[in-house]
């Protein structure tokens, strides 16, 4: 083939996946856009509620009139939204209802704390899920299987407070192997340390994701061992270690990619009651707060921010798909 | 012929065929795993309905001269900060959460079969509406989602927390349905519904639900465990329930400040309890996957 | 023979464990191959060929094991190898082609990297393979080998990855060549392109092949030697004419008989059938695996164990009347139906449905594919028009039209019985749709699963005829009784039945409204031989007592040819040529038809000269200019109509009474061209 043809085929693939790109782009910001109007309405479902929510009961009517004022309440609920997505457009977040601050300056922070402890945890999920797949996969039918399958999906079901609680009490109380909070006192915040602190509220968390990413995993592998391909690959005179490392594992482990993004709302959702158990000031922490306090600017705030991280990290998948996928950019292509 | 497909023939030859039917139930009351989990549910549903004739104490019922005391024959399980009886408030804590998780689970599945039925089935805009709206909840965490309703709804009963979980499991069982029933739309036994002057209610109720009922009841399934997930982490987190009832969530929260100082009874029985009844249907759903080979 | 056989299997004995119980796959099969010698092995699925030829590879199901005997590599036995001897064996000297070439190549992973693989195994440094690689795509025929490497599985046609996956299996210049249904999915002229190939190869390389084929024309066409398999055991083997000539177990007699071959028609011809159905996997025999189905089994049959007796030289059975295997009576199975409306059967051959113009565009991706174009065809009272043409030509297209399942396009007219049908299902009233209704390829996706026999039937009878249930249910019955479906059977479910079974119950359905036409798309292309043979005659008796028309839908030449009054032949979504069956088959043929019935291996081993077709299927999307068969057709370059081919689509007109043709080149031009 003539390089200029190469080159045509490899310019006609960029040009595919650019246009594949802008789609899954454009559909998540329908997605976000689309969250931001369900969120606005479940918050002022009930036409003038906020006020009276926040201020309870004993407020006056004045009091709820300047309320409302301040907080933009008063106008009607569509140009109310329509603020609402222009400020956030812009970055702003809006003001704490229970702070009278920026909801930017309260969650930022929290959102850095929770970034820690999430990548932390998803060093430790992704590798050790994986391998629980695998090698379930390759003793299939096995004692080793049972335990990984079961067991997994068992201690899945189990919510993650739960985790932490029974994690405190036998790994920080009783063993006092780890610290029982997930913050290290000032003056001794050096990264080593940070992670050490981190790693007890990170296993509680894993416990809960594993079960699902390991089984999804073990599925794909289980799925290319049985496949054709394997098949040609071991008559081809592969060794089975071979026919594995070369054919089987790629196959087997595109699928779990998309699982792993799927998993990111319960690792989110996940973070609020671990933070909560540790004393940790993430953004879990804050969202409780703000539930407790009915601050609803932060409420919205909160979860618009959760759930770009987590089309983001769909939008991630589905990319790293396609490109890792010849199946599926063939498919864009067409 | 692959050697697949003939091991596969091999499974289900002519004279056994028969009895797969049969032998499909027995296949589920023969399973280990089935058992296992179906026996502890059973227990914790024996619990949610003769609690009350069980439970050795009342639930509010204190004796401040056995305040925070370890187990013992008189408290088996110990008493708490407030001098309750633990054991009791654990047995009483049952039959909020399993029959709030059932309802729960009862509704989604409900509201997302019908959903995913029609989107599958109708496809084009319709389903494309439908799709779009599944993937901005499903953009949230269910339990933020949660809160942020039952925060805004001002509510604390059980009722709304019931709404609320059915709601948000809807898109997630919507999706398996609408997956399922894609598939079955394609096939030919639905061209041959339509060739003999079928409506669409019936292909869809008569022709395809019933083809599509086992990855259902394995989604119900799921998602009960997740529910009990679900509902166990928002009483803990203080909404969803009313203050003061038995719950073993709120016991938790009430009680896990006090592991600190090796107080480990209160806050080990509620979550022992969560923990045996989200595995006890979590063995069963993993069992019917294994049966029905999904 | 003098040599030593390349491979031997000795008493070979293999069972697969299926739920704790061991059930026996191979009966004590024993058979030789010498070098450069092609054996080929037959018989109906489930018979245990396949797992012969994995067995040969020591490759087995995680359920499988070798119970018994010796599998012999040139002498040396090779049953209990270890793991790394066998990889070392088979990097060496024995390969594998196998079905489903599209699923044997790793989707992930560059074809040109899988074939270099092979030699990089046996030592080849990463820059040679590639090298070497290409070379072998070149010797597997593929005209573009650099660009072909760097594709991906899913981008070759079905026919490209099988020669992708010939030339690694000739990678490793093994002894011995397994292939196991090589051409099995294939279209017709692929299937003989490959198989010219293999047999060119074979020629070449000397390697000695064990063919799998449940295809007894392909078989009879490939190998030296043949070995019948039944329920696991070798009942006859020969040199191939021998053995085909004169078959001396009843199986192969019977099997033989059922085929639709070369000349045999409806009219004049009725296709035997074997009685029953083979046993299932694992059943212990105390006499012969065939005394029961066998109509000239006697108690000594079912008791005692039969040896291999000398037929000839080179020719054996396992039989003890094998003598009067040849004298095997026939079976004939009758229907016995009991029409509704008696008064269609009187005017056979009066037109019925007239299908004028008929169009169908899809939008695939926001590009318009034209997948039918301007079909008009006609059809009697009473007769069958099959329609014939390879993947994507547009047949269960036309079917769909036909139903109202998808709608034509405007200008599309479906006339029957003098009125106008609407074009969608749901515009139709219900006399309308039952007129019409069709028997689908795969019984498995058109029965409902949950539902049972009686209830498929009688709802299609409750809703066509509008008769109430407890009616509906009796007509049920009536009918499955009539097509043979026992009344033990009618409370089961589809699952529980045999594939001919099923495909009785969706007859019986189709009977349900008393049709004027039913549409058999495939019907027994899913079924082995036997079970084939009773479809087709089941489906030729309703004709006669009913005056029903079919329309019948296959890739089988021999069964089309078999079941047809009239014949349409399709390519890319036009009809290139139309007319009574006897005109189609003995010509003038259009070139493509040529073509295709050129590359059907004949059973009876004649041989005729193959007339190839260039190049691969265009895609509909963008079909050539002019003629839309051009750029590949056998008779365009030197016939002086090039110019007009390649620039005017030709119009389907009548070339010759009731036979017409979509082609430029005058028919008296073709008649010459093709004596």
């Amino acid at each position: 083939m003539p390089i200029v043809s190469l080159l045509a085929a490899e310019y006609k693939l960029f040009e595919v996946m650019k246009k594949f790109i802008l789609k899954r782009l454009g559909l998540s910001v329908i997605t976000v856009f689309l969250v931001a109007v369900i969120v606005f309405f479940l918050t002022h479902i009930l036409p003038g509620n906020v006020a009276r929510q926040y201020l309870g009961r004993g407020a006056t009517e004045e009091d709820l009139v300047e309320f409302r004022r301040v907080f933009g309440l008063d106008k009607s609920l569509l140009s109310q939204l329509f603020i609402w997505i222009k400020d956030l457009l812009q970055g702003d977040l809006g003001t704490s209802m229970q702070y009278r601050g920026p909801v930017s300056d309260l969650l930022l922070p929290a959102i850095g704390y929770s970034s820690k402890l999430a990548g932390v945890a998803f060093f430790l999920i992704v590798p050790i899920s994986i391998l629980g797949g695998v090698v379930a996969a390759m003793n299939r039918g096995k004692k080793v299987d049972r335990l990984i399958t079961v067991g997994g999906l068992s201690a899945a079901v189990i919510p993650e407070f739960v985790w932490a609680i029974v994690l405190v009490l036998t790994f920080g109380v009783t063993f006092q192997i780890f610290p029982v909070t997930a913050f290290p006192e000032e003056g001794n915040r050096d990264v080593l340390n940070q992670i050490w602190y981190l790693i007890l509220p990170s296993i509680s968390l894993l416990l809960v994701l594993f079960g699902y990413i390991a089984r999804i995993a073990r599925a794909g592998v289980i799925e290319a061992l049985e496949s054709d391909y394997m098949r040609t690959a071991v008559l081809k005179g592969l060794t089975r270690r071979q026919a594995v490392t070369k054919h089987v594992l790629r196959n087997a482990l595109l699928p779990t990619i998309a699982v792993i993004a799927s998993q990111v709302p319960y690792l989110i959702g996940g973070l609020i009651a671990v933070e909560i158990v540790f004393n940790y000031p993430g953004f879990g922490t804050i969202l409780k707060g703000a539930v407790d306090a009915r601050d609803y600017s932060v409420l919205q705030s909160g979860v618009i921010i959760s759930s770009l991280v987590i089309v983001g990290f769909q939008l991630i998948a589905d990319i790293l798909f396609a490109v890792l996928n010849p199946r599926i950019r063939q498919k864009v292509s067409e | 012929m692959s050697d697949k497909k003939l091991s596969a023939l091999a499974e289900k030859s002519n004279a056994e065929r028969k009895q797969i039917r049969s032998e499909r139930m027995q296949l589920v009351l023969r399973n280990k795993t089935f058992l296992v989990g179906a026996s502890m549910l059973g227990f914790w549903v024996i619990m949610a309905i003769f609690g009350n004739l069980i439970a050795p104490r009342g639930a509010g019922d204190q004796d401040f001269e056995f305040v925070s005391v370890g187990p013992s024959l008189k408290y088996w399980f110990g008493t708490d900060a407030n001098g309750q009886d633990v054991l009791s408030r654990v047995i009483l804590g049952t039959r909020l959460i399993v029959v709030m998780s059932f309802t729960a689970t009862a509704l989604g599945t409900i509201a997302g079969t019908a959903l995913g039925l029609a989107a599958g089935y109708f496809k084009g805009k319709f389903d494309m509406i439908v799709m779009r709206l599944i993937e901005a909840i499903s953009a949230i965490p269910v339990l933020i989602i949660a809160l942020l309703a039952i925060a805004a709804l001002e509510g604390r009963s059980p009722t709304l927390t019931v709404i609320v979980i059915g709601f948000v499991f809807t898109p997630n069982i919507g999706r398996t349905v609408r997956a399922a029933v894609l598939g079955e739309s394609e096939l030919e036994y639905v061209a041959a519904a339509r060739l003999r002057t079928e409506r669409t209610p019936h292909i869809l109720f008569r022709e395809i639900l019933p083809n599509v009922l086992p990855p259902i009841i394995v989604e119900f399934t799921v998602r009960l465990g997740y529910a009990i997930f679900a509902i166990a982490t928002l009483s803990f987190l203080g909404a969803g329930v009313e203050y003061g009832s038995p719950n073993w969530g709120t016991q938790i929260a009430e009680n896990w400040g006090s592991i600190y100082s090796n107080v480990w009874w209160a806050t080990a029985f509620p979550a022992l309890a969560i923990a045996s009844l989200a595995v006890s249907v979590n063995l069963i759903s993993d069992s019917l996957l294994e049966v029905f080979e999904i | 023979m003098s040599a030593v056989p390349t491979l031997e299997l000795r008493d070979l004995e293999v069972a697969y464990t299926v739920r704790g119980i061991d059930r026996e796959v191979l009966r004590s099969v024993s058979l030789s191959i010498a070098p450069g010698e092609a054996y080929g092995l037959v018989g109906e699925s489930g018979c245990g060929k396949s797992t012969a030829a994995f067995a040969a590879m020591r490759y087995l199901p995680r359920n499988g094991k070798i119970t018994g005997g010796s599998i012999l590599f040139e002498g040396k036995n090779v049953t209990d190898l270890s793991d790394d001897d066998v990889s070392a064996l088979r990097r060496s000297a024995i390969s594998m082609v196998y079905q489903n070439p599209a699923t044997a190549l790793n989707p992930t992973i560059r074809v040109g990297d899988q074939v270099a693989e092979v030699f990089q195994l046996s030592g080849v440094s990463k820059l040679d393979s590639f090298a070497m690689a290409q070379e072998a795509l070149v010797k597997v025929q593929i005209a573009d080998p650099a660009q072909v490497m760097r594709r991906y599985a899913h981008q070759l046609s079905g026919g490209m990855a099988q020669r992708v996956v010939i030339a690694m299996a000739l990678a490793s210049n093994p002894r011995l060549l397994v292939m196991d249904e090589p051409t099995t999915g294939l279209d017709a002229t692929v299937e003989a392109e490959v198989l010219d190939l293999v047999r060119d190869l074979r020629r070449e390389t000397g390697t000695a092949v064990l063919f799998i084929s449940h295809n007894l024309g392909v078989i009879r066409h490939m190998c030296d030697r043949v070995g019948v398999l039944y329920a696991g055991a070798l009942v006859e083997q020969g040199a191939t004419a021998e053995l085909f000539n004169n078959p001396s177990h009843p199986y192969t007699v019977g099997l033989l008989r059922c085929i639709p071959r070369g000349g045999l028609h409806k009219s004049t011809d009725r296709l035997d059938t074997i009685p029953g159905t083979p046993p299932a996997l694992g059943l212990h025999f105390d006499g012969c695996v065939y005394a029961e189905r066998c109509a000239l089994a006697d108690d000594k049959c079912r008791t005692q164990l039969p040896q291999m007796v000398t037929i000839s030289e080179s020719h054996v059975a396992r039989c003890f009347r094998s003598d009067k295997a040849g004298s095997l009576p026939h079976l004939v199975e009758q229907v016995d139906f009991a029409p509704q409306s008696a008064d269609k059967a009187t005017h056979v051959g009066e037109l019925l449905l007239e299908i004028s113009h008929l169009s169908k565009v899809f939008t695939q991706d926001g590009n318009k594919v034209r997948v039918i174009n301007d079909v008009s065809l006609t059809l009697g009272v009473g007769e069958t028009l099959g329609l014939v043409g390879e993947s994507g030509s547009g047949k269960t297209t036309i079917a769909k039209l036909l139903l109202g399942l998808v709608s034509p396009e405007e200008g599309g007219v479906v006339t029957l019985d003098g009125k106008g049908l609407a074009k969608t299902l749901n515009r139709r009233d219900v006399h309308d749709v039952g007129s019409m209704q069709i028997v689908f390829q795969n019984p498995d996706q058109a029965l409902n699963r949950r539902h049972s026999v009686t209830r498929i039937v009688s709802r299609a009878v409750e809703r066509l005829r509008s008769f109430n249930v407890k009616d509906s249910i009796n007509r049920a019955h009536e009918l499955l009784s009539g097509m043979r479906v026992d009344a033990t059977l009618h409370s089961a479910r589809p699952v529980q039945l045999s594939g001919g079974l099923k495909q009785r119950v969706a007859i019986s359905r189709a009977f349900a409204g008393s049709p004027q036409i039913v549409v058999c798309d495939e019907p027994t292309s899913a079924l082995d031989v036997s079970v084939q043979a009773a479809i087709l005659n089941l489906l030729v008796d309703l004709q006669k007592q009913d005056g029903v028309s079919f329309i019948f839908i296959s890739h089988d030449l021999g069964v089309v040819r078999y079941i047809s009054d009239r014949i349409a032949v399709l390519y890319l979504g036009r009809v290139v040529e139309f007319g009574t069956s006897q005109r189609v088959f003995n010509g003038p043929f259009h070139p493509y038809t040529e073509a295709l019935l050129s590359s059907v291996p004949n059973i009876d081993g004649s041989i005729r000269k193959r007339i190839p077709l260039t190049g691969v299927v265009p895609s509909p999307s963008n079909p050539p200019s002019g003629c839309v068969l051009n750029p590949r057709c056998p008779r365009k370059a030197g016939s002086g109509y090039e110019k007009l081919c390649e620039t005017e689509e030709p119009n389907l007109t009548e070339v010759e009474p009731g036979h017409f043709m979509r082609c430029h080149i005058p028919v008296a031009k073709l008649k010459q061209l093709q004596n």
